[in-house]
């Protein structure tokens, strides 16, 4: 991608932040808390899946989401720097809301 | 050896490090003071974060409320992680990318005004306050427990080890010594909780003891634990009992919060770039959440614990932990039926015994029967979670004074010899009131902790967010947003936990939300209200513009 703009780097960033938000919300405030009662009708092993979901599920999908990020950000930052900041400035300016 | 000569000899040992560190990692400068140098490791930082983070309240507290609370603990968890992710994907890289060492630095160059810098220097103030005053108290507890001193004695050794390594450390004798408590404060938690669980489950990982069969062969620990509850007219464990509106608003709460929380913040200006804020992030949810996965398992492992060997004993025969309790009032027994035996019933008229939320932890290894050495570690690591989250509190309300009241503000002529000297003097201020309060609690410091979170939910964590993502948001926007957040939040708990708390019930809330959870509306109104007052109002100045864009885009700062 050798065209990559500060204002293509900034959507970028955004639209993963978004969808990894998504996820974020769905696993905790969805299947933790929304949706447990129905969840609790599934069981695995001694868990109850909307209870395991609440007290132990979520929290290994919010390490997992962070590290998903770490990791894009960083490939997506590699493909930024192929281009210098300065030429950028201008493309940012009324592209960067 | 007794469990009085183990716990000597661990909190000699733990402090000892401390101490070693603190005169090792000194500070020269302002900057290594307020950031430790900027210089920090990535893994070192997840470390000292999660340690900051971690308090007595999750330490000592947290695995005792969920075994009340049973599945409604669950806005502890998800809310005091998922915060996490907030933090690593909306606020951490860009405030590492603006490159200053405070939260209300970030505000007042973002917002262009002197006023909003000084707001939040009220707010960092008053949100920290609240949070250190309670790590006081439970290292007062822990003190008089274990080590059998009187509580001020316990306070007093607190303090004066907080005051070393803060006091001639700064953030870098900090972070270094929460790199060392955090490792004894994870070991002091697993241990009995990996005992616990191979001794009732016959599972090394607590985790997955947490879904097994019991090894009495009485079925799974889960079905156990909700039968035992029905038995004794206890609500069903697995089962919520908080309406669903008020567990999620709570959570919400929890996690703006987290996200907004100054002494967490400031953690992430210490590493060397943006890409290692990042990755730091992801290593302290790592680090937390060996602790908060196996939390939940404690819970359930102490609560059947206590109702086998409490319900319908006899009285004289209890063990000595339960008169060690007992003498500290945070457990109680009132023979109602005068039968001289326990009766742990859900029905409060027939109940008999009163157990407090806080020693569900510090107990379970004795009433399991764990070995000594296995008990007196819980006291070191208790001990390394408060003063660990003691002195990165400690440090926000230093810098926010001699930092952004004193250098920015008041006295922008001061040179950094001074201006480290006013630091270090204010931290030592700071660790005194804290010390007094932590000596002489009021009775409300435990009730008031929790809305820390309401507080920084509602003023801090919109107005950065806005900052990094609004271009356009300016500074009367952000300003009356913060302070419409903050007192409104402030006012509803307020009003129900200290002015009416009678009328603390679920008909008298808004839309049914408890006061834990009110910070979430706060949030909502900071934000609605600084788009309202943003577009009634000019754009920020083209300078500011420039400062929002740079911030966004990778590279050194």
């Amino acid at each position: 991608m050798s065209d990559y703009s500060a204002s293509a780097y900034w959507k970028a960033n955004i639209k993963l932040v978004l969808s990894l938000l998504c996820i974020w919300f769905l696993i905790s405030f969805g299947g933790g808390i929304l949706f447990v009662d129905f969840l609790d009708e599934f069981r695995f092993g001694g868990f109850k899946l909307g209870f395991w979901i609440a007290q132990q599920g979520s929290i290994f999908v919010f390490i997992a989401l962070i590290f998903v990020y770490v990791w894009a950000m960083d490939k997506l930052d590699s493909q930024y720097k192929k281009r210098p900041l300065k030429d950028d400035r201008e493309n940012l300016k009324g592209g960067g809301q | 050896m007794s469990v009085q000569m183990w716990t000597y000899v661990f909190v000699f040992l733990s402090f000892s490090l401390y101490i070693g560190i603190a005169i090792w990692s000194r500070a020269g400068s302002t900057k290594e003071f307020y950031v430790a140098g900027g210089g920090v490791h990535p893994l070192a930082n997840g470390m000292a974060t999660a340690a900051d983070w971690m308090s007595a309240a999750s330490f000592i507290g947290m695995a005792g409320l969920i075994s009340f609370l049973g599945r409604d603990g669950t806005f502890y968890l998800m809310g005091w992680t998922g915060g996490y992710v907030l933090l690593a994907l909306l606020l951490a890289p860009y405030l590492r990318k603006f490159g200053k060492f405070t939260v209300p630095d970030f505000i007042g160059d973002r917002y262009y005004s002197q006023t909003a810098r000084l707001a939040a220097v009220f707010c960092a103030i008053v949100i920290s306050f609240i949070y250190v005053c309670r790590q006081m108290q439970g290292a007062g507890v822990v003190f008089s427990r274990f080590l059998e001193v009187d509580v001020t004695t316990g306070v007093l050794i607190g303090m004066a080890i907080v005051f070393f390594y803060a006091v001639l450390g700064g953030m870098k004798g900090i972070t270094y010594t929460q790199v060392a408590q955090y490792c004894v404060l994870i070991f002091a938690f697993m241990v009995p909780a990996i005992f616990i669980s191979i001794m009732m489950t016959g599972q090394v990982i607590p985790q997955i003891g947490f879904g097994s069969e019991l090894i009495d062969g009485s079925g799974y620990l889960l079905d156990r634990l909700d039968g035992l509850s029905q038995e004794l007219g206890f609500a069903t464990y697995t089962e919520g009992q908080r309406s669903t509106q008020d567990v999620f608003f709570i959570t919400a709460a929890l996690m703006f919060g987290t996200a907004g929380l100054p002494h967490v913040i400031i953690r992430f200006f210490t590493v060397p770039n943006v890409r290692d804020a990042r990755r730091s992030a992801g290593y302290a949810i790592v680090f937390i959440a060996i602790l908060y996965t196996t939390a939940p398992a404690v819970a359930a492992f102490a609560r059947v614990n206590l109702i086998n060997s409490v319900n319908n004993a006899e009285y004289t025969a209890m063990p000595d932990w339960f008169t060690k309790w007992e003498t500290t009032s945070l457990i109680t027994f009132e023979d109602k039926n005068n039968d001289g035996k326990i009766r742990y019933d859900g029905n409060a008229d027939l109940n008999e015994l009163t157990v407090s939320a806080d020693i569900m932890v510090m107990a379970n290894p004795e009433i399991a029967g764990l070995p000594n050495w296995v008990v007196a570690l819980v006291t070191a690591g208790a001990l390394a979670a408060a003063l660990s989250t003691a002195a990165g509190l400690l440090l926000v309300i230093s810098t926010s004074v001699a930092h952004d009241m004193l250098k920015r503000t008041f006295m922008p002529s001061i040179n950094e010899k001074q201006e480290l000297l006013a630091a270090r003097l204010s931290i030592f201020i700071a660790v005194l009131i804290a010390g007094y309060v932590g000596m002489n609690p009021p009775a409300y410091v435990a009730q008031v902790v929790a809305f820390a979170f309401g507080l920084a939910a509602a003023s801090f964590f919109p107005a950065i967010v806005l900052g990094i993502f609004q271009k356009k948001m300016n500074k009367q926007g952000a300003i009356s947003g913060m302070a419409v957040g903050f007192v409104f939040t402030a006012a509803y708990i307020i009003y129900f936990k200290l002015i009416n708390p009678a009328a603390n019930i679920a008909e008298n809330w808004f839309f049914g939300i408890s006061p834990e959870g009110i910070g979430t509306l706060g949030t909502i109104l900071n934000v609605g209200c600084a788009y309202v007052v943003a577009s009634f109002t000019s754009d920020p100045p083209d300078d500011v513009q420039e400062l929002v864009e740079v911030i966004r885009l990778p590279g050194e700062a």
